[in-house]
């Protein structure tokens, strides 16, 4: 982004008169606003692409009646719940009852900025772009518990609490997973993930090795269990909690909430085909899209293998029964997190010892590894 | 479940509630100092007083529960009945016996029919009424087919408690043609008033009878794709063995009826063991609960697989009795103004749910002189009380979801 921007001002002489931190300021802002953009029409959509997968799953058809195909439903809906009055109970804590949504809105749609969509399409290309991801997410916690203890609801209370515990545990089995990655690719910048599984199919980190394969799947559940996606979405259970924490919200309040969380799906199914599905690449040796105009192409690429992966979120949540809280928290401290930790343990011994698998190339193999350990180097 | 075990943050819930500051005096939080002292000491929780209903999702209709929580769990339990209190026996003892069968509809208003089926039968015996031959294989097949219906409704809506929003639309679909079905027979979808005193409304029609054929053959086709949604489902599996435990003992103290009673492993299901209209002739199986698949005698998962053992009975019923049906009316010869002589009656039928029991008192005018009945969802939401304690608040909702009951019928 600084380096477009940079080559912007030395293309041009009317920018080199105007400050180079304005023009930094204004391009954060547009890209700000594109992303913002572009993640809130795409979640609009997914919710669409999800009501339309559910009608066909269970034998009707869903909305298909504004745009074609239904298209402009999500539009339609939002126009609804603008117009819709916008309550606060009397017994709630209004600041904090206020600002929920925001921060909520805030953790889900922060977290694109380091996203990269296609071969230098990304907002700002961070070294700590991995890092940033899962720490801002977890922002959304505490936009959660402040909206379930200003409702002064009961319901809003218990969702809260459920969430919290969900979204606090499963973050630790789906930062170990991602971090296996990370290990194996040396880096924690999200591009530089990316570049590294440029090739053949066989270089994706999903396919690289048994950990990135387990760790593939050990960071899709924990995505789902923390995005409170069914079968994890008890903090929202509809037949134990009513709503949840959002019960008392209404209007656009209430749709902010929606919006963030389709938002976080999206996220996370992006960063899922990023990190172990190979980003923008398409698996088929020689073609690299990383040209001027093929970027929009593997763009095109990353955006159908996120849809794959929302499909199949999609396809789960109508599929199978709720968990129990209990066996949520099983799932995650007996089950996932022994074998992210596995994974982790795992990536960290293949880079120790250098082994590439499937012509790809590790991170720095034999450099301070195994190798250099057996040649008489310090480990 | 035992309490110990479950709770969360670990330690007894008893000994976590009570003060036990031996020696001192019990302390009066009256300053915010000495409430933080208190704190300090000994951490004190609450239980949290949760009304459940009238109104959500979870309740099937108006029940009104009032747990107390500590955390997840249900420590004590009360359900309020009586919101959706309509005066059907009481209007019975106004109105004239032909104009109190449709109110009998609205009781168990997802087993018209079959409420139909046993009030009629206790006034004609108390009136000693002779119901035509077909027009009893008629109250069978129709009677068998509302069951269906009812138990579909039951397992599609068990899976909406669960969080499985699909197979609850997917056994909609079968819903909304055997309601097509009655309604083409009686002109009402929900309530129907097709069985009357001394014989059905009107006798099935050929095209009718295809049409039957053609719906109990997709039910057969549609019930395993349920199966693999639900029953065989692993998830749904851990949500419902094991929980909700009624023993035989307990469902006996309490009234427990239907398929509830037969989970706890209790064999007896009226229509085998005390024979009404034409049952007798038939040949099926009484489903009973056992640890097959999953889960134990009296679980939650028991009364689904129940349910869904008795669709499979019913339509073998309804084939035979639609092979043995004999010609003939459907309606015995009535007099216009229908009195029943002086005497009392008690008759009982095997609805859904469990005993439906009809008892009239008759002094012998047009109208009755006191009309009672049994439903079996009062004492199967009863029994709550005692099961639901110490489980959580997800089983809760289990656990009153696999008791099938229509609040209609508890408040009569």
């Amino acid at each position: 982004m600084q380096a477009w921007l940079d080559s912007l001002i030395a293309g041009s002489e009317l920018l080199q008169q105007v400050p180079a931190g304005l023009i930094y300021t204004i391009g954060i802002l547009g890209a700000c606003t594109l992303v913002l953009l572009f993640a809130s029409l795409l979640a609009g959509e997914v919710v669409w692409l999800e009501r339309r997968v559910a009608g066909r799953m269970q034998a009707r058809i869903g909305p298909n009646r504004v745009g074609p195909q239904g298209l402009l439903q999500f539009l339609a809906d939002g126009l609804k719940l603008l117009g819709k009055e916008d309550i606060i109970p009397a017994t709630a804590d209004k600041a904090v009852f206020l600002m929920a949504p925001v921060i909520v809105f805030m953790g889900a749609f922060a977290a694109y900025c380091v996203m990269p969509f296609g071969y230098g399409l990304v907002p700002a290309d961070m070294n700590l772009g991995l890092f940033l991801i899962l720490s801002i997410t977890s922002i959304e916690v505490v936009g959660v518990i402040m909206a379930g203890w200003a409702s002064n609801s009961k319901w809003s209370i218990l969702g809260a609490m459920r969430e919290v515990a969900q979204m606090v545990s499963y973050e630790i089995p789906l930062g170990i997973a991602a971090l296996s990655v990370a290990i194996l690719a040396g880096t924690l910048n999200l591009t530089d993930i990316t570049l590294q599984q440029g090739g053949g199919i066989w270089n994706w980190y999903v396919f690289r090795g048994p950990f990135g394969f387990i760790g593939f799947f050990a960071f899709f559940i924990a995505a789902l269990a923390s995005l409170k996606r069914a079968p994890f979405d008890l903090p929202e259970a509809e037949s134990e909690l009513v709503a949840g924490f959002h019960t008392e919200y209404t209007g656009f309040r209430f749709a902010i909430f929606f919006l963030a969380e389709y938002a976080g799906m999206i996220l996370f199914a992006m960063l899922t085909s990023v990190l172990f599905l190979g980003g923008w690449y398409t698996g088929i040796p020689g073609i690299e899209l990383d040209g001027a105009g093929s970027r929009w192409i593997g763009f095109g690429v990353l955006f159908a293998k996120t849809s794959f992966l929302l499909f199949v979120m999609i396809w789960v949540r109508w599929s199978l029964p709720r968990f129990r809280i209990d066996r949520v928290m099983y799932l995650c401290y007996k089950v996932l997190l022994p074998i992210s930790v596995l994974c982790v343990v795992g990536a960290a011994a293949q880079v120790w010892l250098g082994i590439t698998l499937a012509g790809g190339t590790l991170a720095a193999p034999g450099e301070g590894g195994f190798a250099d350990w057996l040649a008489g180097g310090r480990p | 479940m035992s309490d110990a075990g479950h709770t969360p943050g670990g330690g007894d819930v008893a000994e976590r509630d009570v003060y036990t500051g031996a020696g001192e005096p019990a302390p009066s939080p009256s300053s915010v100092h000495e409430r933080q002292e208190l704190v300090g000491r000994d951490l004190r929780t609450e239980e949290l007083v949760l009304n459940i209903g009238p109104q959500h999702p979870a309740t099937h209709g108006v029940l009104r529960v009032v747990i107390k929580t500590d955390g997840e769990f249900v420590r004590e339990l009360e359900p309020h009945v009586g919101n959706l209190h309509r005066c059907a026996e009481k209007i019975g003892e106004s109105v004239p016996y032909y104009q109190w069968l449709p109110y009998v509809d609205r009781m168990d208003y997802l087993a018209a029919m079959c409420n139909e089926h046993v009030a009629a039968m206790a006034i004609e015996k108390l009136g000693g009424v002779e119901v035509p031959e077909r027009a009893e294989y008629c109250r069978v097949i129709i009677a068998e087919v509302q069951r269906i219906l009812s138990h579909l409704m039951a397992i599609g809506v068990y899976g909406l408690d669960l969080g499985a929003f699909t197979p609850f639309l997917h056994q909609f679909r079968e819903r909304e043609r055997g309601m097509d079905l009655l309604d083409h027979i009686s002109g009402g979808r929900l309530l129907y008033h097709y069985i009357q005193i001394g014989g059905v409304k009107r006798d099935f029609s050929r095209e009718w009878l295809d049409e039957l054929d053609a719906w109990l053959a997709s039910v057969e086709r549609r019930l395993p794709e349920y199966n693999t949604l639900l029953l065989n489902n692993r998830v749904f599996q851990q949500r419902t063995a094991h929980i909700g435990l009624i023993n035989e003992e307990t469902a006996k103290r309490w009234g427990v009826t239907g398929p509830g009673l037969r989970a706890a492993g209790v064999d007896w299901d009226l229509r085998r063991d005390v024979p009404y209209s034409v049952y007798d002739r038939f040949e099926f199986e009484v489903p009973c609960g056992e640890s097959g698949i999953a889960g134990e005698l009296g679980d939650c998962f028991n009364r689904h697989w129940i349910r869904v053992r008795e669709v499979e009975e019913s339509l073998k019923i309804i084939r035979q009795a639609l092979a043995q049906m004999p010609e003939g009316p459907t309606m015995a010869k009535m007099p216009k103004s229908f009195k029943a002589p002086k005497g009392e009656i008690y008759v009982r039928g095997e609805n859904p749910r469990g005993e439906l029991g009809v008892y009239i008192v008759s002094d012998g005018k047009p109208t009755a002189y006191r009309i009672r009945c049994r439903g079996p969802s009062f004492s199967n939401i009863a029994v709550i009380t005692e099961v639901a304690r110490g489980t959580m608040i997800a089983d809760l909702v289990a656990l009153i979801g696999s008791q099938d009951i229509v609040l209609g019928e508890v408040d009569r």
